[in-house]
C-alpha cells in the first residue's frame, strides 16, 4: 500500500517536473540570430572567416550562459556571393525563420539586395560589407561594422598631409572596390583641402603589367606621392612595377590589400610602402594603453586556436557585428525589435576589433577614420606607424 | 620623352610576348582539328601552379618545371582520350563546347587541390630590372621572348619537316583522306593535344613570375591569348607571335598616350578592324570551302 502511494507520488512528481521543464524551455526560447554570408564563391575569402567567427562565438556565448539567460541560435545561409540569393535568404530569415536580428551580408551587393526586405519587415540588420552606400543615407534598421572606403581614403590623405606630401598620383583598379575607392579618394581630397590629386590612372582586373600607367604618373609635374586603390593581385603587380621602375616617391596602398598574402606576393618590392589597416595585423605592437589591445589579442588567439588558420580582418567584422548585437539585446532587455534597434543606435564606446563604435541616429557605422592604423612594411613585416 | 616611349614599348612587348606564347597553344590544336581549345588557359595554369606547389614542397626549380610540364602533357592526353575522343563524330562546335566544359572542370579541381590564393614564382634570373636608355625591362620578359622564339622555330620545323607534323596538318585538312593514306587520326589528335598542353604549361611557367599564378589565371590569359591568335590568323605560328605582340604594344601605348581607361577599348577596336578587313587574320591561310 505504502509502496503504491510512493510510486504514484513519484509518478506525479515526474510529470510535474516534466511540465516544469517544458515551461522552462518555453521561457528560455533561444534568441534567433540570422545570417546570410558568401561562404562559397568569389567572395568566400570574406564569408568563410565570418561564418567561422559567428559559429565559434555563438558557441562560446552559449557555454557562458547565453544572453539574458537565453541561448543563442545561429541560422545561416550561403549566398555564394550572389545578390539575388542573398535577397531570397534574407526573406526566408525574416518570414519563416522569424529571426530576432540579422548579422550578415559579406558583400555590398548582397547587403543592398537585402536592405529593402529588412526595412519593410523592421528587423535590425548589422551588415559586414564595406561601401559607404549601406549607411549613407542612414536607413532606419541597417547598421554596419567595417569602415567605409571613404574613411580609408581620408586616413591615407591625412597621413600624406602630415608628411607634407600634397600632390598625389592616384592609380586604381577598375573593379568595384578600386573604382569606388577612386571616387571616394577624389571626393575626400576635395573635402579636406590642401591636398591635390594630380594624376588619375586605372588598370583592369586582369592586367598583368602596370608599368605604362606608373610611367605616366612619374612623368606628371610635381607629383610627390602615389596611392594605389585596388584589390586582389593587381596591387601586388603595381607594387612590383613601382619597384622595377625605381620610383622613389613615398608609396601608399589601400586597406584592400592589408593582409599577409599581399606581402608574400609583392615580396621585397613592398618595402617602405604604407597602408591603412585594422590593428588585427599588429596586435603585439599596440601600446598597452590602447583600449583595443586586449580585444584584438583575445580575438586573434581564440580564433587561431579554434580553427588553426590565420585570423582575417573580415572575420573581425563578424565578431564586432555579433558583439554589437549582443550588447544591444542586453541593453534592450528583450528581443523586441524596435527596442533592440534603438539600443543599437545608442551604443557608445563599444570597443571592438575593428575600432571603437559610437553609434548615433545619424551614423549607423559609428567608426571614425582614425580607427584605421597606418602601417608600414619593414623587413617583410608590418610596422605600426600611427 | 624618348625614354617614356621606350618604356611603353617594353611594357607592350612584355605583355605581348605573354599573349603570343599562349596564342601558340591555340594554333597547334586548331591546326590538328579546327577545334579552338578553350582549356588551353588551364594548361597554362597547371604549368604555373604545379611548379609553384612543387617548389614549395622542396623540389628543385628545374625538376619542378619538368614535372609540371609532364603533368600538363598527361592531362592533355587525358582530355583528348576522355572528353574529345568519345565524341568522335560530333562537329567542331560541339567539341569546342566540350573543351569549355573541361576547362571549368579542371579549374574546379585545381581550386580544390591548390586553394584560391595567388602564388608567386621567383624570376628565373634575378629581380634586378635591365636599364636601357632610361627605360626598364623586367629580365623575365627576355625569358618570355626567348622561349617564345624557340617554340615558334620548333613548331615551324615540326610542321614542315617532320612526318608527324605533316600527319597533323593532313588530318586537319581532310580527316578521311588522311585515314585513307594510313594516318591514325585519333593518335594524331592525341598527339596534338599533348604537344599543345606541353606548350601551354611551358608558357604558364615562363609568364608566372610576371603575372603571378592562381587557379583562375587561365580564364584571363587564355582569352587574351585566343584574341591574339585570332588577330594573327588562327593556325599560323607566325601570326600568333605577331598578333600577341601587336595586341600588347597597342594596349601599352593606349594606356600611356591616351588613357588607361580606354586601353582595352582600343585593343578591342583593333581586333574588330583587323577581322573586318582581313577576316582570316593577319597571317591566316586562305581556306576554300569545297562544295
Amino acid at each position: 500500500m505504502f509502496k503504491k502511494i510512493t510510486r504514484r507520488a513519484s509518478k506525479v512528481a515526474a510529470i510535474a517536473a516534466a511540465g516544469l521543464l517544458a515551461m522552462n524551455v518555453q521561457a528560455a526560447d533561444p534568441i534567433r540570430i540570422g545570417s546570410f554570408l558568401s561562404v562559397t564563391g568569389p567572395a568566400s575569402f570574406l564569408g568563410d572567416p565570418e561564418l567561422k567567427t559567428l559559429e565559434m562565438y555563438v558557441e562560446k556565448i552559449n557555454k557562458e550562459g547565453g544572453v539574458l539567460g537565453r541561448q543563442l541560435e545561429l541560422i545561416h545561409y550561403d549566398d555564394a556571393g550572389n545578390a539575388s540569393k542573398a535577397r531570397n535568404f534574407a526573406s526566408r530569415l525574416i518570414r519563416s525563420d522569424r529571426v530576432d536580428i540579422i548579422v550578415g551580408g559579406s558583400t555590398t551587393g548582397a547587403t543592398m539586395a537585402a536592405v529593402p526586405m529588412v526595412e519593410q519587415a523592421g528587423v535590425p540588420f548589422i551588415s559586414l560589407a564595406g561601401a559607404v552606400v549601406i549607411t549613407n543615407p542612414v536607413k532606419k534598421w541597417v547598421f554596419k561594422t567595417p569602415q567605409t572606403d571613404r574613411m580609408a581614403a581620408e586616413r591615407v590623405l591625412m597621413d600624406m598631409r602630415e608628411r607634407g606630401l600634397t600632390k598625389v598620383g592616384l592609380i586604381s583598379g577598375t573593379g568595384g572596390f578600386g573604382s569606388s575607392g577612386r571616387e571616394q579618394t577624389l571626393a575626400a581630397a576635395k573635402a579636406m583641402g590642401g591636398i591635390e590629386i594630380v594624376a588619375d590612372e586605372t588598370y583592369g582586373g586582369s592586367d598583368t603589367d602596370m608599368t605604362a600607367q606608373l610611367t605616366n604618373i612619374r612623368g606628371t609635374d610635381g607629383v610627390q606621392t602615389v596611392l594605389n586603390f585596388g584589390f586582389g593581385q593587381g596591387p601586388a603587380i603595381v607594387t612590383r612595377n613601382y619597384a622595377q621602375l625605381g620610383i622613389e616617391l613615398p608609396f601608399y596602398q589601400s586597406h584592400g590589400v592589408a593582409s599577409d598574402g599581399f606581402l608574400e606576393l609583392a615580396g621585397n618590392s613592398a618595402e617602405g610602402l604604407r597602408l591603412p589597416a585594422s590593428p588585427l595585423l599588429v596586435p603585439e605592437s599596440l601600446p598597452e594603453s590602447d583600449p583595443q589591445k586586449p580585444v584584438v589579442e583575445a580575438y586573434k588567439s581564440e580564433y587561431e586556436a579554434h580553427w588553426s588558420t590565420k585570423v582575417s580582418t573580415f572575420g573581425a567584422y563578424a565578431y564586432d557585428g555579433l558583439m554589437l548585437a549582443v550588447e544591444a539585446i542586453e541593453k534592450a532587455g528583450s528581443t523586441d525589435k524596435a527596442a533592440v534597434r534603438d539600443a543599437l543606435e545608442n551604443i557608445k564606446g563599444h570597443v571592438g576589433v575593428t575600432g571603437t563604435f559610437n553609434m548615433t541616429p545619424d551614423d549607423h557605422n559609428g567608426l571614425q577614420a582614425n580607427s584605421f592604423r597606418i602601417l608600414e612594411v619593414r623587413d617583410g613585416g608590418w610596422k605600426l606607424i600611427d | 620623352m624618348f625614354s617614356e616611349f621606350l618604356q611603353y614599348l617594353f611594357t607592350g612587348i612584355t605583355i605581348g610576348a605573354t599573349y603570343a606564347l599562349i596564342a601558340l597553344g591555340f594554333t597547334l590544336i586548331y591546326n590538328a582539328s579546327h577545334v579552338i581549345n578553350f582549356a588551353q588557359g588551364e594548361f597554362l595554369m597547371i604549368g604555373g601552379m604545379a611548379t609553384v606547389s612543387l617548389t614549395a614542397m622542396g623540389v628543385p626549380m628545374l625538376l619542378a618545371i619538368v614535372l609540371a610540364v609532364v603533368l600538363a602533357g598527361v592531362l592533355g592526353v587525358a582530355l583528348q582520350r576522355l572528353a574529345i575522343a568519345p565524341a568522335k563524330n560530333a562537329d567542331v562546335v560541339t567539341l569546342i563546347i566540350i573543351t569549355i566544359g573541361a576547362s571549368i572542370f579542371i579549374r574546379g579541381l585545381a581550386q580544390l587541390v591548390w586553394g584560391k590564393e595567388y602564388h608567386v614564382m621567383p624570376n628565373f634570373s634575378g629581380d634586378e630590372p635591365i636599364q636601357i636608355f632610361g627605360a626598364v625591362l623586367n629580365s623575365q620578359s627576355l625569358w618570355v621572348l626567348g622561349v617564345g622564339s624557340v617554340l615558334v622555330a620548333v613548331l615551324v620545323y615540326f610542321f614542315t619537316r617532320t612526318l608527324t607534323g605533316k600527319a597533323i596538318l593532313a588530318t586537319s585538312m581532310n580527316k578521311d583522306a588522311a585515314r585513307l593514306v594510313g594516318i591514325r587520326t585519333q593518335v594524331v589528335l592525341m598527339l596534338a593535344f599533348m604537344v599543345s598542353a606541353l606548350l601551354g604549361s611551358v608558357a604558364g611557367i615562363v609568364v608566372a613570375p610576371i603575372t603571378f599564378t592562381s587557379y583562375d589565371i587561365g580564364i584571363i590569359l587564355g582569352l587574351k591569348g585566343f584574341v591574339a591568335a585570332a588577330i594573327g590568323g588562327l593556325g599560323s605560328g607566325m601570326g600568333a607571335v605577331v598578333g600577341g605582340l601587336a595586341l600588347g604594344v597597342v594596349e601599352a601605348m593606349a594606356a600611356g598616350y591616351l588613357s588607361s581607361d580606354y586601353k582595352d577599348a582600343v585593343a578591342f577596336s583593333m581586333i574588330l578592324l583587323v577581322l573586318f578587313f582581313m577576316p582570316r587574320g593577319l597571317f591566316g591561310a586562305k581556306v576554300v570551302e569545297r562544295v
